[in-house]
């Protein structure tokens, strides 16, 4: 067991921290937008993601052609521990850079990856993910939105995506729509690249408990997509959606503590009050989701040295998110029984209280992660269902049909 | 980074597995609940696998590996409920020195740790468990070198040849070994609901013993690597518990189907395996500590009590359940992990002792001053 660097590791990190000393003086600050002020906070953030690509710390994994410094994911690793130690933020287009950039680098043409990765390595383009519908989450190969071959080879997309992050701000979106409604559900779906300020594009932001929009509603309303836009072939866009969740499992290496669920954090807030610090109750609690966390961490460093050996962590990574969500609830109640209702007014911990009901289930519900998991590690049965060799005109009569009895 | 199991600890493991299973130990769990002689010594097996010198250094006579290496065999121990006296013998041989040392090494000796927890944040004294009760024992005497007190529910101490007291002493905690069949030691052995834990209430009425060098932190140390053991042998038993209800979960039907096809039936086993993963991520942390981070191995060792001590309380639940009625009869082997988990989760401090540990260390790091008494 060794969490050291290797030398070639150390040495990258110090030339992280080299670059960090000269230009930590230009970031922006932590905190997320100011309400009213989001333009100003996008702003300051593009910036500072250009000064980051132009040092060469955004698009640390992508290949060198494409702008990026060929290193691997433990590298990308390291970049996010210094930023975080030096208290600066990282780059503004987590999405674009880490998920939608790689899938176009594995299934765009020659002219996409040319006209399309640079600006959004130097955030001159933000890019938006558009996957999820109201109807589709957890079983996203559901998806209603179509896209519509027209005469000259051109698209007409028509249908509604939601949580999705930025599109207030992004300039492109990458889409996955329907094709083909003849063939099961899986094999009729096709990617495409949408311009966010294209005629048809109508984007509201979606307000959670917390008060903020951190999400939006996006309706697409006879978009007109040309041809050259499609991203992987006609009806393979299940194989382009799975690149990117890929993307996303990789970067599961950041784990909960980039969410701020970290042991110290919380008992920082207990700390401050000495009879709850003596309470055996809370000393209980607190215990108990710090334990929950730490488990955490030491978790992702096996993840770490799994894709360091040139693998990625099995399906049971997916579990992390259960126990990051649980115990940061607890933390959430812990505090607030603690302060009392002051801990509810505005702040650092009416927000993660009202953050963690919706985040049960961001990326999957609980209770599909566990069938998942289930299955997949476990070896147990699959569930039933009802979808499979159906096409998926057939499906969503059976759906309507099934709804109506 | 390299936050995995060496070759060798794969290795170590595998012998393990081996040397384990030529005895059954599971169906000895139960006969001994009956008919406590019926419990196989495995003292032989531990002996002629160097796990008695596991910890001690090769210049006295051990193996010279670290505590990693130890939970992992606790781990293989505790999968198939195997009495076996580690629990009580390593931690002793942390503190032991000299030809006695050399004797526990080579398991030519059986030694027992009498536990004492250290001070927390909130009590500067160092305790014992007590017979019942929540209020905790003062740890032992030392007085004139001798030592006088009583220390209950101690694992491994009924064969032991030497007791290594934890006593204080204006004070200061020192580690005494002392003769078990010497004058002024009374060793009464107890059985609590899993036979095999054999435990022992010690009476030390002025025993002469040896005083030893070891510090307070060394003596910290042993509570914390006993901690570690315990926890392992848990892990184990959960792997154990999970991979029996998987089995049993593909084998049965009902209604037609596996009933590892229900949803409930599914989610409540992908609950054992995540209990079970973040406890196998708190031994390596503990692992790695116990090598690499001395200045945090308290908190480690605490957490995986704290992990793997609830992940065994929900495994063996439920592999009991996953079984239905059947699962809950004598001659089933699930009610055994399940008295494995009870009482493990009682011994040395407990795993609520542990959790308030934990709380103790963060809040202490964090700068809390917390209103005492």
């Amino acid at each position: 067991m060794d969490l050291n660097d290797t030398p070639e590791q150390a040495e990258y990190r110090t030339k992280v921290r080299t670059w960090l000393e000269a230009h930590k003086a230009d970031a922006p600050g932590l905190e997320g937008p100011q309400p009213g002020h989001e333009e100003a906070f996008v702003t300051v953030r593009r910036a500072w993601q250009r000064e980051m690509a132009e040092g060469g710390f955004a698009g640390v994994t992508w290949p060198a052609e494409f702008g990026g410094q060929g290193l691997g994911p433990l590298d990308q690793v390291i970049v996010g521990q210094e930023f975080q130690a030096a208290g600066v933020p990282g780059i503004l287009d987590v999405i674009g850079i880490g998920m939608l950039g790689p899938t176009i680098i594995a299934h765009g043409t020659d002219e996409q990856k040319q006209r399309y990765l640079a600006p959004m390595l130097h955030a001159d383009e933000v890019w938006c993910q558009l996957f999820s519908e109201p109807a589709a989450g957890s079983d996203l190969a559901g998806i209603q939105t179509r896209a519509v071959v027209q005469e000259d080879g051109s698209w007409k997309l028509t249908g509604q995506k939601v949580w999705t992050t930025n599109a207030h701000f992004a300039s492109y979106g990458l889409i996955l729509a329907r094709t083909n409604s003849e063939v099961t559900k899986h094999k009729g779906m096709s990617m495409f690249i949408v311009p966010m300020d294209a005629e048809g594009v109508e984007i509201r932001p979606l307000r959670q408990i917390t008060g903020e929009a951190e999400f939006n509603e996006v309706f697409f309303d006879d978009v007109h997509i040309p041809a050259d836009a499609i991203v992987g072939p006609v009806d393979g866009g299940w194989m382009v959606a799975l690149t990117t969740l890929l993307f996303e499992r990789l970067a599961i290496g950041g784990g909960s503590e980039s969410f701020g669920y970290r042991a110290d954090r919380f008992a920082k807030a207990i700390a401050d009050d000495p009879v709850a610090s003596a309470d055996s109750d809370v000393r209980h609690r607190l215990g108990k989701l710090a334990t929950d966390l730490l488990a955490l961490r030491y978790t992702g460093y096996r993840h770490l040295t799994a894709i360091e050996r040139g693998g990625l962590p099995g399906s049971e990574a997916a579990l992390g998110k259960v126990t990051a969500v649980k115990a940061a609830i607890e933390a959430g109640d812990l505090i607030a029984d603690v302060i009392g209702p002051e801990a509810l007014a505005e702040g650092e911990w009416a927000y993660l209280i009202s953050f963690l009901p919706g985040l049960k289930s961001a990326g999957g519900t609980e209770e599909i992660l566990r069938n998942m998991v289930g299955e997949r590690v476990l070896g147990l049965p699959t569930e039933p269902r009802l979808d499979k060799g159906v096409p998926f005109s057939e499906l969503k009569a059976l759906e309507r049909e099934g709804a109506k009895s | 980074m390299n936050f995995e199991l060496s070759d060798e600890q794969r290795s170590l493991q595998e012998a393990a597995r081996d040397a384990l299973g030529r005895a059954d130990t599971v169906e000895a769990a139960r006969d001994a609940l009956e008919d406590p002689t019926k419990l196989p010594d495995l003292w032989d097996t531990a002996t002629a696998a160097g796990w008695t010198g596991l910890l001690v250094s090769e210049e006295h006579g051990g193996v010279g590996l670290g505590p990693l290496d130890a939970m992992l065999i606790a781990a293989e121990c505790g999968r198939r409920l195997a009495p076996m006296p580690l629990i009580g013998h390593l931690p002793a041989t942390l503190l032991a020195e000299g030809e006695e040392l050399e004797q526990l090494a080579a398991g030519d000796k059986r030694g027992a740790l009498l536990p004492a927890m250290p001070p927390t944040d909130l009590d500067d004294a160092w305790t014992v468990d007590p017979q019942s009760g929540l209020r905790r024992s003062p740890a032992p005497a030392l007085s004139g070198g001798k030592v006088t007190g009583r220390v209950h529910w101690v694992p491994d101490a009924t064969d032991a040849d030497y007791l290594v007291a934890i006593a204080v002493e204006n004070g200061t905690p020192k580690a005494v070994l002392i003769e078990a069949s010497q004058a002024g030691v009374k060793i009464e052995p107890v059985i609590a609901y899993d036979a095999t834990r054999q435990m022992a209430h010690v009476e030390l009425d002025a025993a002469a013993g040896k005083v030893l060098g070891a510090s307070a932190d060394d003596i910290a140390l042993a509570w914390s690597v006993a901690q570690s053991l315990i926890a392992a042998e848990s892990l184990g038993a959960v792997e154990e518990a999970l991979e029996r209800s998987v089995k049993y979960a593909l084998e049965r039907y009902t209604f037609g189907r596996q009933i590892g096809s229900y949803q409930a039936v599914k989610h409540s086993l992908v609950e054992i395996l995540r209990l079970m993963e973040n406890a196998r991520s708190l031994m390596y942390f503990a692992g790695w500590a116990g090598e690499s981070a001395p200045e945090q191995f308290t908190l480690a060792a605490h957490t995986f009590r704290v992990g793997a001590g609830e992940a065994l309380d929900y495994a063996s639940r439920a592999l009991i359940s996953v079984h239905g009625g059947i699962g809950a009869t004598w001659e089933h082997d699930a009610p055994l992990f399940f008295r494995r988990a009870q009482l493990s989760r009682r011994l040395l401090g407990g795993t609520g002792a542990a959790a308030d540990r934990v709380a103790g260390e963060l809040l202490a790091a964090a700068g809390a001053t917390p209103a005492k008494g």
